[in-house]
């Protein structure tokens, strides 16, 4: 299969992940908030029903979505065009890692249905819930299918990832240097360079922890374990800390993995639409990197209340802070390259594209401002596991990821599907899109500063102080429960704008937004292997000052282009 | 008047619990500190993109890369290394030393779901237990064994009873899966662990009942695995302790 074919297809998938995951999220919200609903033609949700729908919706938006959409999707759409090239690497590696993926997701999907259901210890696993099978339903079968898919998951990733680092890396065309490639690149290149060795050390993980469910050993459970009456004895003596060890090493670059290409399209769109060159691009490719780095020195952050040496969660917390400091460099170069840039004046650049590429920027500021409190131990000794955590990564990861995807399909559409989206229907989804994200995950702050847990599949009918204290939470609940349909509700105008756009019939014009990089050259797009090898002349966002002309990377320096 | 909006967000937005441990109104301080600039540093940083936005469109170079970049980024990091400073200082207090020698001792057990709190009794020392005597259903959660003698007056309590004023060292584990031992009014989170005793001590000061949570997902059952923190003044916690002592111990 062609890498265009593959894209769309990842893309498809990674679609039917998202209207899934989003559906079993908004269940969990209207059973916490209405708890004794019961969904027609079945009986009330139970606890075990809840953790499931808990494991289910983390896996499948973090694996499924987050990291397929960005990374193999655009990666496989847009990436070879950006670097001039007509192909990815490895055709036969990358369509088998897509049919292993196809095949993770099917299991993953199949996992409610088998004896006992699904997994229900949440995308992270801890043993020894997770190691053994009297520990809950779900345990049984289900922990394996879980094991299984993102067995499978890690595996493809693994593969996908050697096949875009070695793209990157020996088919750039002539002229395109390392310091000209656009930050996206970038930052795709460093996504795939992280996916190695943590897809990899998760998938060493998963066989271990595999090995402990069926061939007894012990590397994640202890000597002695009494677990639903049953005393389990073994000579060997494992520790539940190594798995989150192993699992967070992989876990945290993760969320790495999943935002850094839309942090490096952020840069590109923001310079476009300013009609401005990328604010000290160079510091953009360093920082970029060295998040990358330092994203695999911080796992113990996830960890300060878990029983590690408080010495560790001193060490975890400075790694942690700083790596403010580049997130920090992001931030401050998208502002300076919007800064002043004439862009409301006629708000003729002022795009759906522009607007979402600034909703990413507000995301990423709010969710990011969160981190460094997490990343202090003493507060992580009262926040770890409440709702302010779930606040923090919805924002930063979640919406702000999601943000990038839809900035990705706004700003690429002419590109990939020659047709035009409609501005209008666009930014009425941005507006909306916005507005009930930020309803619905900044209370989340409030109620995890009360105090309220994560993973709680109810918090009425308990007794006693605690029952008070998760009861003090509800008035919000039923707020941010709305604020979440109504945030599903306002995807609708997008997918309407995608099905109008397909079926007309107006053809897009080239290059419509005067970009610079190499995709939008004639014939970028091209898959035809024998077509000449275009030829990159300068550095991405060469804008003029005036912002009045641009030299796009595919041509020589001579010959500028107006802008519009 | 700035503070009193400053108080009314308090109110509204920050509604933390009752503080009712001796650590916890320092950690209260550097919590709302941190809330205060991450507010502020949002608020600054929305103003610039949407100011940036609004001017009008510069055509010279932009100004020098030092001053827009580098110095504020050297302001941010002295900020968050002054905050990662005053958090270490906090965490070191709570965590780098043991509790004092005259600290109460007790063991705080979790298993699916519930947690189990043992007072080691007049002799002050806990019994031994074996994995084989759990038997919850009859009286004895955390297994004690009855052939040592430091077990015959070891008591086992569901509720979770502390004076006020005097410190106290919990020893946690796990019987099964990892639980997270959490008392949002204590301001304090420590996860038991199986095969592992981890221990962590904090003064009470104010006579109350407070809620005790798990917060590591542990189960179907993970949401009700509460229990009861009753903090009592000194006289009536060793009325209370009288009272569960087993008679054949005394």
């Amino acid at each position: 299969m062609k890498h265009r074919t593959l894209g769309f297809a990842y893309l498809a998938l990674s679609t039917l992940a998202l209207l899934a995951g989003v559906t079993i999220s908004l269940l969990m919200r209207l059973h916490l908030t209405w708890p004794d609903w019961v969904p027609m033609g079945r009986g009330p949700i139970l606890p075990e029903e809840y953790l499931g729908a808990v494991t289910l919706h983390g896996t499948l938006m973090l694996f499924f979505v987050l990291t397929v959409a960005p990374l193999w999707g655009f990666g496989n759409l847009i990436l070879p065009a950006q670097i001039g090239s007509r192909r990815m690497a490895f055709p036969t590696l990358n369509a088998a890692a897509f049919w292993i993926l196809a095949a993770s997701l099917t299991i993953l999907c199949a996992s409610p249905f088998v004896a006992g259901g699904t997994a229900i210890s949440g995308w992270t696993a801890y043993p020894p819930l997770s190691a053994v099978a009297a520990a809950g339903p779900g345990q049984a079968l289900g922990m394996d299918l879980w094991l299984a898919s993102i067995g499978l998951f890690s595996l493809a990733t693994c593969m996908a990832a050697v096949n875009m680092l070695t793209t990157i890396v020996c088919l750039r065309c002539d002229g395109m240097d390392w310091h000209r490639l656009p930050l996206t690149v970038w930052g795709w290149f460093t996504a795939a360079l992280l996916s190695l060795p943590s897809f990899a050390v998760l998938l060493a993980a998963l066989l271990l922890l595999f090995c402990d469910r069926h061939l007894g050993t012990n590397f994640f459970l202890p000597a002695t374990l009494v677990v639903n009456g049953i005393v389990m004895h073994s000579p060997a003596d494992g520790s539940p800390l190594l798995w989150l060890h192993l699992f967070w090493f992989f876990g945290h670059p993760e969320v790495y993995i999943a935002i850094l290409p839309g942090m490096g399209l952020v840069s590109m769109v923001l310079a476009n639409f300013a009609r401005r060159r990328v604010f000290a691009y160079r510091v953009m490719i360093a920082v970029t990197v060295l998040i990358g780095g330092i994203g695999i020195l911080v796992w113990g952050h996830h960890m300060f209340v878990a029983g590690l040496s408080p010495f560790a969660g001193s060490a975890f917390a400075i790694s942690s802070m700083s790596i403010a400091v580049p997130a920090s460099a992001e931030v401050l170069s998208w502002i300076a390259t919007v800064w002043g840039s004439g862009i409301t004046v006629g708000k003729a650049r002022l795009t759906t594209s522009m607007l979402f590429a600034l909703g990413f920027v507000s995301l990423f500021i709010t969710g990011g401002l969160t981190g460094p409190i997490l990343a202090q131990p003493i507060l992580d000794q009262y926040l770890h596991n409440t709702f302010f955590v779930v606040a923090h990564f919805h924002l930063i990861m979640a919406m702000a990821g999601v943000f990038g995807l839809y900035l990705a399909t706004y700003y690429w559409f002419p590109l990939i599907a020659n047709r035009n989206l409609n501005e209008r229907l666009g930014k009425i989804h941005f507006w909306l899109t916005i507005f009930f994200a930020y309803s619905t995950f900044l209370p989340m702050h409030i109620t995890g500063l009360a105090g309220e847990p994560r993973h709680y599949a109810q918090f009425t009918g308990i007794a006693g102080p605690a029952g008070k204290l998760l009861a003090a939470t509800m008035p919000l609940q039923r707020h941010i429960t709305l604020s979440a349909i109504f945030l599903a509700l306002a995807q609708i105008p997008f997918f309407l704008n995608l099905w109008l756009a397909l079926r007309s019939s107006n053809t897009s014009v080239p290059n419509p937004w005067d970009a610079t990089t190499m995709e939008w050259a004639p014939n970028a797009m091209s898959e035809d292997p024998t077509a000449p090898e275009p030829t990159t002349h300068t550095g991405p966002c060469e804008y003029a000052l005036n912002g009045k002309t641009f030299h796009p990377q595919w041509q020589s320096v001579t010959q500028p282009n107006q802008a519009e | 008047m700035p503070s009193s909006l400053a108080a009314a967000i308090v109110d509204v937005f920050w509604q933390l619990p009752a503080d009712a441990a001796a650590h916890g109104p320092a950690l209260d301080r550097h919590l709302l500190l941190n809330l205060w600039i991450a507010l502020a540093l949002l608020a600054l940083a929305h103003v610039l993109v949407i100011v940036g936005l609004a001017k009008r469109r510069r055509h010279t170079p932009p100004r020098r890369q030092v001053l827009i970049e580098f110095l504020p980024l050297a302001a941010l990091a002295l900020l968050f290394a002054f905050l990662a400073t005053r958090a270490e200082a906090l965490w070191q207090a709570a965590r780098y030393t043991g509790p004092d020698r005259a600290a109460l001792q007790i063991e705080v057990t979790g298993m699916q779901f519930a947690w189990y709190f043992r007072y080691p009794g007049p002799d002050a020392t806990f019994g031994s237990t074996k994995p084989e005597f759990v038997s919850p259903g009859e009286g004895n959660p955390v297994g004690l064994d009855p052939t040592d003698p430091h077990s015959a007056d070891d008591f086992v309590s569901s509720q979770l009873v502390l004076p006020a004023g005097r410190e106290v060292d919990l020893r946690l584990h796990s019987q099964d899966v990892i639980h997270g031992f959490s008392v949002p009014e204590m301001r304090l989170k420590q996860n038991a662990v199986p095969g592992q005793d981890i221990h962590i001590h904090f003064t009470p000061t104010t006579p109350g009942d407070y809620a005790i949570l798990c917060t590591q997902l542990c189960g179907l059952g993970h949401y009700r695995m509460t229990a009861t923190l009753r903090i009592l003044p000194e006289a009536a916690f060793e009325a209370w302790l009288s009272q569960h002592a087993k008679p054949e111990a005394q």
